[in-house]
């Protein structure tokens, strides 16, 4: 019997549901409603409306991805210092949130930001003046750091975890002080784990269109917003196609980095 | 002793910031006022209206039996790639890896409209099926990514042992392959399931009408206003996987002791 | 005491309840290769780790070189550990690596240079600069572990089990290589290991230690010939321990047989242990011998043949470079020299201390 045949599910799997799919997106991205070839759906993203979309996007979510790394690196930071009892119970509680459904979390901060909401309630009762962030970016950026946090935390943590004590002890001994210890050390050390949560929190933040729906109202478009409805509302594919190919750059470009910073893939957990 | 002070009181904030949706969700669950802004009295009414609603409970059977078949299908297909690509060379291996972490690396809106202009040309029909289709789609590569890392530390002489001792190579891999790699397979199962059950965006560009899960239920609610029977039963999910997790974290320990 | 770099006063320490270290007290002079030996558990890293800085004492304090140095923080010691795992920087090349105490320090660019080639020179690893320390192997690694501590010019430089990942042959030469550094470079060497051998070819002072409490104090060749107790004869070396009686003063009864021996003041009819190196018994014609017994194991060992004799109910450990038949009826004699005469474990407690590992 020869074992590799075995692969073959798999094989066939995934090139009709990984491989031809993501070649029809290109199909479409680069043809016309006719068939025909064209470079148009592409160009479509430097119209003012696409171009803007995409503009906030990025920025929104490199916004996120920044402060998601400054809240988790500390967090990380602390709970690897921890006793390795209190760790995995610590840890767990820290993820815990991300078993709760997704919208549903996301919902429960609308309902928190409201002007008549949660925080605004316990504001006025505290006669402090009243916070309006729903539907302003501020309320999404707020929304992406809290549903992707935990994929920057994990992958740091488990680099710091893996931090030889002895290598930080070597770093004292030699006259390093904490700082010194920590620029020279355990910075460049968890470079891999801190590159791949960048992008287990940019891409998913970059491309996402439930976020922006649920706590920015209708008022802000993302880019994902915006290929989310040519395909469910206007039904116009090409040009969908065309933008997804456009946001696949972005992602490609993450992806190469990750790849060349994280060449054993020991930072890889989700 | 400042030092401990301060990394407790930025463990409790983010503690704060993590949970305050999730609490905000479960008093809302026990609040009679229909709308979220006022506080109306505590009720359990929600519970019961809960297990009335039979589109919720559609729902909810639909997204649990999704997780439950996309699961054991990736796990099948995964664990069988696994041992396939363990006799493959390098090079071919390194192809499957790469093709593994497609789904993993790209954008869920990607995937999801790429799964859906496939079905679109292909003129399939919009529902359970695709749904089921995407699900398992996505859930392989956990499966492989969970498996692979068990697979590389096993250590063939003990397969080579069964052999000398005179087993068949079917013996063989379920006596002493099979177990080894097993808390790779379960665990790699575990997060098929959650992935499959949390997912909205890639279900909701492959369902079809009438066919809902809870994530794509919750997401028509939010532009009509969400029901109260929501927040019940997301407040029973999160308590059942608190209790899950901390049965799972804390029972190890116990058979140590013994 | 006088010259002494290193003072360990009443130093206590305990881990969850658990006493690691009880009131320990030790010297270590300047230029000496101090050892401490004993069992995993025994309290000899945590020593260590106490002099490097890494752990606070309960109780006690440590003098360096006449300053009190207790709560100061590694990186304002003058000394320096080589860890053992090396914990090498792994992102750092080979020459980063050695130059980051001086980096540290603040030393000029040259200087650094300079002392990383010379560095490089002692272990024997010239031209390694721009190696990553994954591409070396252990002994490499370990030996530029030392370099990256000696470039700092310390005047204590610890150890810990440095050589215990290596292979046997590697783990000789460096055993070598460690004595010859220390000459060249007049440091003072505080070693950890769990390795008797290892103690007894490279030490100036053995430190054993059990549980917590020093054993015993001495050069490797006291303690190997003069161990003190059952612990310390069991631990260094193949040993017979015999409970026996001292008759009186050079006479002591072993196994209903009466031997001389050289000690004295352990008064008369007291019982106590005898230790019996196995070189040191002698098979003879059983005439000859002051116990009758019968060969009843023997094993070539290549330099000598190692054998077991049973006589009046004890198996005696015997190493000889003569070949004896097993079976064959034999004499066992001791020089009285070789018999070491040791005060018995007065209480239970005491015993744990002792022989308990």
């Amino acid at each position: 019997m020869n074992r590799k045949l075995l692969s073959l599910p798999f094989i066939f799997w995934s090139a009709m549901f990984v491989i031809v799919p993501l070649c029809m997106v290109f199909y479409y991205g680069l043809t016309d409603k006719s068939g025909a070839f064209t470079f148009d759906n592409i160009l479509a993203i430097a119209t003012v409306e696409h171009s803007k979309a995409l503009w906030e996007a990025l920025k929104l979510s490199v916004i996120s991805t920044v402060i998601c790394l400054l809240l988790a690196y500390p967090l990380a930071m602390i709970l690897c210092n921890m006793n390795v009892n209190q760790n995995s119970f610590l840890v767990l509680i820290f993820i815990l949130p991300m078993w709760m459904n997704f919208l549903l979390r996301t919902l429960a901060w609308q309902t928190l930001l409201e002007k008549t909401g949660v925080i605004n309630s316990i504001l006025s009762a505290l006669h402090l003046p009243s916070l309006n962030i729903i539907n302003t970016p501020y309320a999404i950026v707020l929304g992406m750091v809290y549903n992707f946090l935990p994929f920057m935390v994990l992958p740091l943590y488990n680099v710091l975890v893996k931090i030889d004590k002895n290598v930080i002890n070597a770093a004292y001994d030699l006259g390093a002080n904490g700082a010194q210890t920590f620029f020279r050390i355990i910075f460049p050390l968890s470079l891999p784990g801190m590159f791949s949560g960048i992008t287990m929190v940019f891409v998913p933040a970059l491309t996402t269109f439930v976020i922006s729906k649920i706590l920015g109202g209708s008022k802000i478009l993302l880019i994902g917003n915006v290929i989310e409805q040519e395909f469910t509302q206007t039904g116009n594919w090409n040009l969908g196609s065309g933008l997804s190919i456009v946001l696949m750059l972005f992602i490609i470009f993450n992806m190469v980095i990750s790849v060349i910073t994280d060449k054993e893939g020991e930072a890889n957990t989700l | 002793m400042i030092k401990t002070t301060a990394q407790k009181i930025y463990l409790g904030l983010i503690f704060i910031f993590l949970y305050a949706p999730i609490i905000t969700l479960i008093v809302l669950s026990f609040n009679a006022s229909k709308t979220r802004a006022k506080w109306g009295g505590f009720t359990t009414k929600w519970y019961a209206a809960l297990f009335r609603n039979e589109q919720i409970m559609q729902a909810l059977w639909n997204t649990l039996t999704l997780a439950i078949l996309s699961a054991l299908i990736a796990t099948l297909i995964g664990t069988i790639a696994c041992i396939a690509m363990q006799s493959m060379k390098r090079t071919s291996r390194a192809v499957l890896m790469g093709i593994t972490n497609i789904p993993m690396l790209n954008a869920e809106i990607v995937t999801g409209i790429s799964l859906m202009l496939l079905f679109l040309s292909f003129g399939i029909k919009f529902g359970f099926g695709t749904i089921l289709l995407a699900h398992i789609t996505f859930n392989i590569p956990y499966v492989i990514l969970s498996v692979m890392p068990r697979m590389k530390q096993l250590n063939p002489s003990t397969y080579e042992a069964a052999l000398d001792l005179g087993s068949s190579h079917t013996y063989a891999f379920f006596k002493v392959v099979f177990p080894d790699i097993l808390p790779g397979i379960l665990s790699g199962f575990l997060m098929a399931f959650t992935m499959s059950l949390d997912d909205f965006i890639i279900t909701h560009f492959t369902k079809g009408p009438g066919v809902d899960t809870l994530s794509t239920k919750i997401y028509t609610e939010v532009k009509k206003g969400i029901k109260p029977e929501m927040y019940a039963l997301s407040t029973i999910i999160f308590v059942t996987v608190l209790i899950l997790l901390l049965l799972v974290n804390y029972t190890p320990k116990g058979k140590k002791k013994k | 005491m006088k010259n002494a770099l290193v003072n360990l006063v009443n130093i206590s320490k305990s881990f969850d309840n658990q006493m690691v270290l009880d009131d320990l007290n030790l010297y270590i002079r300047e230029n000496e290769f101090l050892t401490l030996l004993g069992p995993s558990g025994c309290g000899k890293t945590t020593t260590l780790r106490i002099l490097g800085g890494f752990e606070t004492p309960d109780k006690g304090q440590v003098i360096f070189e006449g300053r009190d140095i207790t709560n100061l923080p590694p990186n304002k010691r003058n000394l320096n550990t080589v860890f053992q795992k090396y914990a090498l920087f792994p992102h750092m090349t080979i020459a980063e690596n050695i130059a980051f105490g001086l980096k540290i320090s603040g030393k000029s660019k040259s200087y650094i240079n300079d002392k990383i080639k010379y560095a490089l020179k002692l272990v024997n690893l010239d031209g390694f600069e721009n190696r990553m320390p994954d591409s070396l192997s252990g002994g490499q690694q370990q030996r530029i572990a030392i370099a990256r501590a000696i470039v700092n010019e310390p005047k204590l430089l610890l150890l810990d089990e440095p050589l215990g990942a290596l292979d046997l042959k590697l783990r000789q030469d460096m055993q070598y290589e460690l004595i010859r550094l220390k000459n060249e470079l007049g440091i003072t060497f505080i070693y950890v290991t769990h390795d008797q051998e290892e103690a007894l070819t490279m030490s100036d002072t053995i430190v054993v230690m059990n549980q917590g409490y020093i054993q015993q104090i001495g050069t490797p060749e006291s303690i190997y010939n003069e161990p003190e107790n059952a612990f310390v004869a069991d631990f260094i070396g193949d040993s017979n321990i015999i409970g026996a009686t001292m008759i009186r003063d050079r006479l002591v009864e072993i196994l209903g047989a009466r031997f001389d021996c050289v000690d004295t003041g352990f008064g008369e009819n007291k019982p106590v242990d005898v230790v019996i190196r196995p070189e040191d018994v002698e098979l003879v014609a059983p005439e000859e011998g002051i116990l009758q017994g019968t060969l009843i194991h023997s094993i070539f060992k290549g330099v000598h043949y190692e054998m077991e004799v049973m006589a009046n109910g004890f198996e005696w450990l015997v190493q000889s470079t003569k070949m004896v038949p097993v079976g064959t009826k034999v004499g066992i004699k001791v020089d009285p020299f070789n018999i070491q005469i040791m005060k018995k474990p007065e209480s239970e407690d005491e015993e744990a201390i002792g022989v308990n590992e």
